[in-house]
């Protein structure tokens, strides 16, 4: 991909494919602005989208991974299990009702479209991965402050809070990747609405009617992924273990 | 345990207080729509309203030649895509789980499929399939196994099988991530004690580190059925569920009856079909990690 982003459009075009150009440039990455104007907005939106459904997402998440990890009560295992089965039904099955409420509630075409239904799929896997790093915290702490008299909000403050910010990071990210990813799904059922496009459907603009700018879409995609693959390349060793020890044991 | 501490230790009001939000969003986004489409699948409903008329969808999809084919299409492209994650997932695994230089990079960069997100990675593929000027027709031109211009996506076998490789260039990480992880976890003098015993390279594999990662890979093979299942977009993206409807699995057909031809009703029906196909899937697996769960903790 990268590689195709630095050739000029007409090596693209030759057929048979040509494997060396020998005038590389970055002049896609300049076009790429001209072809398709509003390209920092995809971008922007992308970001917000995605950025808005992962903090709605832990404002959820925490306090129920908390319960999870800390208490006991009825129905605890069956209800963990019930949010694994959820996370099976993809969005494209239950397009059909969303769009419906969506419509009739006014906010097809806004931001509110993609997030909504964005956050309600990210919740169970990041209650699941959340609740694994509370239970890491160990309880005596929590214990010793409560009788020492401290407040369940003061527990939750000192303690909690300052113990679990690497978990709370790496399942925010999670949500992240995650959002970004749902968007083109979201964005193609929900949203017609140029302003409000995510990158991931914008990217579309670049095949015209006639031709495909195949260098500059190249280019546009690389600047639409490199934040996420930024932020994985720091934090896949968290991600991964994460992921793993969350889904296949208990 | 003294009875402050049990107090603190067992409120369940507080328990459920602080489940209650994340289970009523929930329960509106997601539990709601399943009873509506259920609902919805028993009506006419589009655009312009919606009346009663009882199993007529169901029965009309039943009937239908097309429908029977495109759930026999589903577990084809199913079997081919769920069976090629696993075997590249396992040896990508094993190879990574070696002692080679430069694994821990290697490790890294298996995972760009996975987190570039798939409607731009799918960009790519459209390009890479490209009759005239994607990278694998050009090579086929040069070494003359193509002897001009083919269009991956334009021709129903080659759509089929086009749309199962880019799916399965977007799963396989996640496999390979998973066997990854169970085989480090077998007990290392496991094969300390095999090697004492003067056991085979092939040996240790096949009777140590298989029947061990065992359960991992009945887990996975059941999640990457359920996440080939659904998978949209690649399919959605790449070909539309062309040509002449060649790479139309049940998902792409619903998606289609419904928000292509707003025929809520019919679309409902068949989301109907794929939930309850999803709940199997989905019981099934959860019966074998209960399963698993159990012995890990019996010891």
């Amino acid at each position: 991909m990268f590689y195709a982003s630095l050739r000029p459009l007409d090596h693209l075009f030759r057929s048979p494919y040509q494997f060396f150009s020998d005038d590389l440039s970055f002049w896609a990455y300049r076009e790429m602005w001209n072809t398709v104007p509003m390209l920092p907005r995809y971008i922007f939106n992308s970001f917000f989208l995605a950025s808005v459904t992962s903090l709605i997402t832990l404002l959820f998440v925490i306090p129920a991974a908390y319960s999870y990890a800390r208490f006991n009560f009825p129905f605890k295992n069956s209800s963990l299990y019930i949010l694994l089965a959820i996370n099976m039904f993809s969005g494209a099955v239950l397009l059909i009702p969303l769009y419906k409420v969506l419509r009739t509630f006014g906010l097809l075409n806004t931001y509110q479209a993609m997030i909504v239904p964005g956050v309600a799929f990210l919740i169970p896997t990041a209650i699941w991965l959340l609740k694994s790093y509370f239970e890491k915290i160990p309880v005596d702490l929590e214990e010793a402050a409560f009788v020492d008299g401290a407040s369940r909000v003061q527990i939750l403050r000192h303690i909690i809070a300052p113990l679990s910010t690497p978990g709370l990071v790496v399942v925010g990210i999670y949500a992240f990747i995650g959002a970004y990813a749902q968007q083109f799904l979201f964005a193609i059922t929900f949203n017609q609405k140029k302003e409000y496009m995510p990158i991931p459907s914008g990217l579309y603009e670049f095949i015209g009617y006639t031709t495909v700018k195949w260098n500059e879409m190249m280019a546009a995609s690389l600047v639409g992924i490199a934040p996420v693959l930024i932020v994985f390349l720091f934090l896949q060793k968290y991600i991964v273990e994460g992921l793993t020890s969350g889904a296949v044991k208990n | 345990m003294n009875k402050k501490l049990r107090s603190f230790n067992s409120p369940t009001f507080l328990a459920y207080a602080l489940i209650a939000p994340a289970a009523i969003y929930i329960l509106l986004i997601v539990a709601w729509p399943v009873l509506e489409t259920i609902r919805l699948s028993f009506t006419n409903s589009s655009l312009a309203g919606e009346d009663y008329v009882g199993f007529e969808n169901y029965e009309k999809m039943l009937s239908s030649k097309k429908f029977n084919k495109i759930v026999t299409r589903t577990f084809v492209w199913m079997f081919f895509s769920v069976s090629l994650k696993l075997i590249i997932g396992l040896i990508g695994a094993i190879l990574l789980n070696a002692n080679l230089r430069g694994r821990s990079m290697f490790r890294v960069l298996i995972m760009p499929p996975w987190v570039v997100p798939i409607a731009i990675g799918m960009l790519g593929w459209l390009w890479l399939y490209n009759g005239y000027f994607g990278i694998i027709a050009g090579v086929g031109m040069h070494t003359g196994i193509l002897d001009g211009p083919f269009g991956f996506l334009a021709y129903k076998q080659s759509a089929f099988i086009s749309t199962i490789v880019a799916d399965v260039w977007v799963g396989t990480p996640m496999v390979t991530v998973f066997f990854l992880a169970a085989m480090q976890g077998v007990p290392k003098d496991l094969y300390e004690a095999a090697y004492c015993d003067g056991a085979s390279r092939w040996d240790r594999f096949f009777k140590i580190t298989l029947p061990q990662i065992t359960p991992v890979i009945i887990t996975m093979s059941i999640l990457s059925a359920i996440w080939t299942f659904n998978s949209f977009e690649i399919i959605w993206i790449l070909t539309e569920g062309g040509p002449r409807g060649a790479t139309t699995t049940l998902i792409i057909d619903t998606y289609k009856q419904a928000l292509g031809n707003y025929k809520f009703g019919r679309g409902a029906a068949r989301a109907v079909v794929v939930m309850i196909l999803l709940t199997l899937f989905a019981g099934f697996y959860l019966a074998l990690l209960a399963r698993i769960n159990k012995k890990i903790s019996h010891g």
